[in-house]
């Protein structure tokens, strides 16, 4: 495949179509109740409590909703470190991905904090700084956030290049010699920092010791959690290209993701084996025959399962079949981060946990607000790749 | 594979090596066991000898400032558990006619997973005394702390708006304001050092001291009388050993005290933490490498800069 | 301390009184307050001595029932020692002077006690329209309880009247019906509520300051803390059947005749201070509401009586652990019905969505198989 500079371009058309007032309104609602909860506290809306004091906030919107937003890295290691250049369009809708879902992680955050007031010490009180692999994340997830905008600017700068206003103008023509002259720089950070922070959230779990069952905690924790965040990452880039390809009318990039689907499966396919490896040297194997055991059963099986679809040459060439197959490896890893996060975490069996209404909703919301914002994103900047699909015949 | 593709990887994994080293190093002298501090101080609590008056819970109450908790028939204080109003707690285990009763409240562990969790040294253990304290000043009510503790110890105001983590501090604040005002007399827990616990405490079910002498104290009730407790001083070692150290007639677990091995709980996470992390050396050299490799890159193939348009 | 063999009073004697009961009523009066033996022994020494301090006591809006209950002693000759404690130089109950003889009579022991006569205060002092509502010789309550607290040694309020403003204050309080420490704003004011006043309280209080020439400990209402330190709760002899559980549910039932906690029926016991519950009335054991089987109704209690509903229930000041113990692992922790279906509901609609949209794709054309002459990038 030749190698010419990739043409990214605005979507264009209406924003407020019927299905996007359906998600302003379930992200309207999960404001109200965000609204409620910095009123009220944690207890009037959510069901978090002295046992399971982290629950679907952390377990899926920022834990999962990190990875889900690693599409950004997981294509620029392909793109950048392997110098295969042909996923190159694919980039740029991944770093809008990965800017929304870590900055909405950020807002989630801030939701569960009791304390988010005083968030602002965290980086400031360094002499203050322990060893927690959390301050690692929060540090490292803060600095991913900006190194995101400054990726995905060209984009805006893009469009404001155009823009009637002299002074946007030369301020864009500005702003896109910096970006490319810092390029390489900007782009290390952009594979430093998920390799630290998303293998840090493996390490985080390790600090519950005990209370980790013993079929997820192992010192190679960090480790699993950095290559499922990889195999999460081409799984949303997959489904995410057909998504915008069917709804906006363009050109689907199939050959393309046929063969990043290739390197998803041989990625989760390792994942599947090291994790089963792990278990049985550990000695943990016979602690399978469990309900605990069923949890790995599930999240091992979802990611074998995606493999398996796409194990055929001509499935891997079928936009059906990569999309399923994406699902089920997207599922499965958000299965394993809830494995670790909720389901393998045992304050003790007097305890439970079932997140509540009103919780949900602000999950909803959030979903919902990431996936408006990206529409918005994508009409407005030059953001996807491709050309409109050609009028069937 | 074109060759400058391999040329690509051969860096890459050549760093990636490299890295591991230099990680794995510093990771395999793992991380040293912590020690009891010099002067830690402690408590020690026989089940044999507690009555169940709970004359210990009212005046952990007082002697903090909290608040009753009445939750449970709006009558009565009776908290199910330690939480956001009750620092020590009561506990009644029965299995027919084997009664005990148990005192909940934190372990200042000696290797505490709760102060290794906490960002910003919120909750801290004391070099000398060994007590873990807590400061709100820094925290921002993460609850990882939490999720950290092996005993369940550490609790959250979920129902305030402006929320604290509440656990035993062995009344830390007692021993550093002992001359306090005089409040008309009938609080008996005003004045005084150490725990208001152990102070009230009609049988002496549970003392403070330095865990030294109470440990050796437990050895020797263990020894005068062997057939009256399980043979072991719970706290000794487990979870790295605590300062709160228990005697028992009933086997511990029975009492919500878990089996654990030796090692600090966070030891494994701190480990590969600190090992990984070590003086960022790490994170240095990947960064370096990252940008050799994509540096080298872009001049290869003149692509994978700027996505500007021609 | 007198050697009781040699023990020798005139006082004790002219009112028939051994020698072993005039020490016992003064050694009751004195632990009363609270007092040691050495203290104790000092007041009998100085009630032997017959020191007796001016007692000038006011009446205004009262049913003197307070008066009463300093006389209804069920001891012989106790009521007329009580009086010989003291001189009751003004009382106008009990005074046989009437009229302008009684108003001289107050005059001259003003004057001639100037500084050391305790000032007793029994009932209300009414405010609105400058006090017309109660007027004694021409004078408003008001005026009077400033002219006498202004000299006198003690001041001491006895009763829930005198104390808060009691039953006159009840609303609408028509009369502006206000306690004497309101009144005498600045002054100490030694406050003695109940309805009616417990008597040993006044005993010891008054013994207290001849003997000893001070006042009891006081709270922040003058409240001696001897007597009104503790709310009826923390001293009940029901409170066993509180911590069990055992309440009476209604009035006559199994319950109530077998002693059972009052709270539910609406005891104020809870929250009101006072003593009724070890110091009971008329020297008679049980002769107090709860011993009788009626609710406490916080007649002490500026906040309680004459206020809230007899039968309803208050806050416990104070609450102590029940006689229930938590397990080791109490279950805790809400998993809503409501919330597992909507997630359900989520969950299933965003899977089944995402598996339609790739069965959709199926229709979609493939990309052709790579070709043999692959172009390197």
């Amino acid at each position: 495949m030749s190698s010419h500079p990739s043409v990214h371009r605005e979507v264009g058309g209406p924003l407020l179509t019927g299905s996007y007032r359906v998600l302003l309104a379930i992200a309207a609602l999960g404001g109200v109740m965000m609204l409620w909860r910095f009123a009220a506290g944690l207890a009037a809306v959510s069901n978090l409590n002295d046992g399971y004091p982290w629950g679907i906030w952390i377990a899926f919107d920022v834990v999962t909703g990190t990875a889900l937003g690693c599409g950004g890295y997981a294509v620029a290691l392909l793109v950048y470190i392997l110098n295969k250049g042909e996923y190159h369009p694919l980039v740029r809708p991944a770093i809008l991905t990965s800017l929304l879902g870590y900055g909405l992680a950020v807002l989630a955050v801030t939701v569960d904090l009791g304390r988010f007031w005083e968030l602002w010490k965290v980086p400031v009180y360094f002499w203050r700084w322990s060893h927690s692999p959390q301050l690692e994340v929060a540090l490292c997830v803060a600095a991913y956030v900006f190194v995101l905008l400054i990726e995905l600017s060209p984009a805006f700068f893009e469009k404001w290049r155009k823009s009637p206003d002299t002074g946007l103008r030369s301020f864009a023509e500005k702003g896109l010699a910096v970006v490319k002259k810092s390029f390489v720089w900007t782009l290390a950070l952009g594979i430093l920092l998920p390799t630290m922070h998303q293998s840090s959230l493996g390490t985080m779990m390790l600090l519950t010791g005990p209370k980790l069952h013993p079929l997820w905690f192992t010192p190679w924790l960090p480790f699993l959690f950095l290559v499922n965040c990889v195999i999460m990452g081409y799984g949303v880039v997959v489904l995410e290209s057909h998504a915008a390809a069917s709804a906006f009318s363009r050109r689907r990039e199939t050959e393309m993701l046929g063969r990043l689907s290739k390197v998803a499966m041989g990625v989760a396919l390792f994942f599947v084996a090291f994790r089963v490896v792990d278990i049985v040297l550990r000695g943990r194997a016979g602690a399978l025959l469990s309900w605990f055991g069923v949890a790995v059963l599930v999240e091992l099986g979802l990611l074998v399962a995606g493999a398996l679809v796409l194990m055929s040459e001509a499935n891997r060439r079928s936009p059906g079949p990569q999309a399923l197959a994406a699902l089920l490896l997207v599922v499965g890893g958000t299965v394993y981060r809830f494995n670790v996060y909720l389901v393998g975490f045992r304050p003790g069996e007097n305890w439970s946990y079932f997140p509540a209404v009103p919780e949900l909703l602000i999950t909803f919301g959030i979903v919902a607000l990431e996936i408006a914002l990206y529409v918005a994103a994508v009409k407005t900047f030059p953001i996807l790749a491709g050309e409109p699909a050609p009028a069937r015949a | 594979m074109n060759p400058g593709r391999r040329r690509a990887l051969r860096v890459l994994a050549g760093t990636a090596s490299a890295t591991a080293t230099v990680a794995a190093a510093p990771a395999h002298a793992a991380r040293a066991p912590k020690t009891v501090p010099p002067e830690a101080m402690g408590m020690l609590y026989d089940t044999t000898k507690c009555i169940g008056c709970k004359a210990c819970v009212v005046a952990c109450r007082e002697a903090n400032d909290l608040a009753p908790d009445v939750s449970l028939d709006g009558l009565h204080q009776a908290p199910l558990d330690l939480n956001g109003k009750t620092k020590n707690v009561i506990k009644l285990y029965k299995e027919g006619d084997r009664i005990s009763f148990m005192k909940s409240q934190c372990m200042h562990c000696v290797d505490p997973a709760c102060a290794s969790a906490c960002m910003l040294h919120s909750l801290q253990k004391d070099e000398t005394t060994g007590i873990v304290s807590y400061n709100p000043k820094y925290c921002v009510g993460c609850r990882y702390c939490q999720m950290a503790c092996p005993f369940n110890v550490a609790k959250f105001e979920f129902d305030k708006a402006v929320p604290k983590i509440v656990k035993c501090e062995l009344c830390r604040h007692r021993v550093a304001d002992a001359k306090l005002a005089d409040d008309g007399g009938f609080s008996r827990y005003t004045r005084g050092h150490g725990p208001a616990c152990c102070e009230v405490c009609p049988r002496g079910a549970v003392i403070y001291g330095k865990r030294a002498e109470l440990l050796a104290e437990a050895k020797r009730r263990l020894a005068a009388n062997p057939g009256a407790y399980v043979p072991r001083v719970y706290g000794e070692t487990e979870a790295g050993g605590t300062q709160v150290l228990y005697l028992s007639h009933v086997p511990f677990e029975k009492l919500g005290l878990p089996d654990y091995g030796p090692q600090g709980v966070p030891h494994t996470a701190y480990t590969i933490q600190e090992g990984l992390y070590k003086g960022f050396a790490a994170p240095v050299a990947l960064y370096a490498a990252l940008g050799a490799v994509l540096w080298r890159n872009r001049k290869k193939t003149g692509e994978g800069g700027a996505e500007v348009k021609p | 301390m007198n050697d009781l063999r040699t023990f020798e009073s005139p006082v004790a004697e002219a009112h028939g009184l051994d020698r072993r009961s005039f020490v016992k009523t003064i050694t009751l009066a004195a632990t009363a307050v609270g007092l040691n033996a050495t203290a104790a022994a000092k007041m009998v020494e100085a009630a032997a001595a017959g020191l007796k301090p001016s007692v000038i006591w006011l009446h205004f809006q009262e049913c003197t029932g307070c008066t009463e209950s300093l006389l209804r002693t069920s001891h012989p000759g106790l009521a007329q020692l009580i009086l010989d404690l003291v001189s009751l130089d003004y009382h106008e109950t009990l005074m046989a002077a009437a009229g302008l003889q009684a108003e001289e009579a107050l005059h001259a022991a003003m004057k001639a006690n100037e500084g050391k006569y305790i000032c007793v205060i029994e009932g209300a002092i009414p405010t609105k329209d400058d006090g017309i509502y109660c007027m004694i010789g021409g004078k408003t309550a008001l005026s009077i309880v400033n002219e006498v607290a202004e000299k006198a040694g003690a001041i001491v309020a006895i009763g829930s009247c005198a104390s808060w403003g009691g039953i006159p204050s009840a609303d609408p309080n028509p009369t502006g019906a206000t306690g004497a420490p309101t009144v005498l704003k600045g002054k100490t004011v030694v406050t003695l509520p109940g309805c009616p006043a417990n008597p040993y309280i006044f005993l010891g209080t008054a013994l207290q300051f001849v003997a000893l020439g001070s006042l009891p400990a006081l709270d922040d209402k003058g409240r001696p803390l001897f007597a009104y330190g503790r709310t009826i709760h923390e001293h009940c002899p029901r409170r066993a059947h509180f911590d069990a559980g055992r309440f009476v549910q209604k009035f006559g039932d199994e319950g109530h005749r077998q002693g059972w906690c009052l709270y539910k029926t609406g005891c104020k016991g809870p929250a009101t201070h006072a003593s009724c519950s070890t110091l009971q009335f008329g020297e008679v054991v049980d002769a107090w509401p709860i011993g009788l089987g009626h609710p406490c109704f916080g007649c002490t209690e500026q906040s309680l009586a004459f206020r809230v509903p007899l039968h309803d229930t208050v806050m416990i000041e104070r609450p102590t652990p029940p006689d229930t113990y938590p397990g080791i692992h109490e279950a805790q922790g809400h998993v809503g019905a409501i919330a597992t279906g909507i997630a359900g509901l989520a969950a299933g609609a965003a899977l089944g969505a995402g598996y339609r949209f790739a069965k959709k794709l199926e229709d979609e054309p493939s990309a052709p198989p790579p070709s043999d002459k692959e172009v390197k990038p």
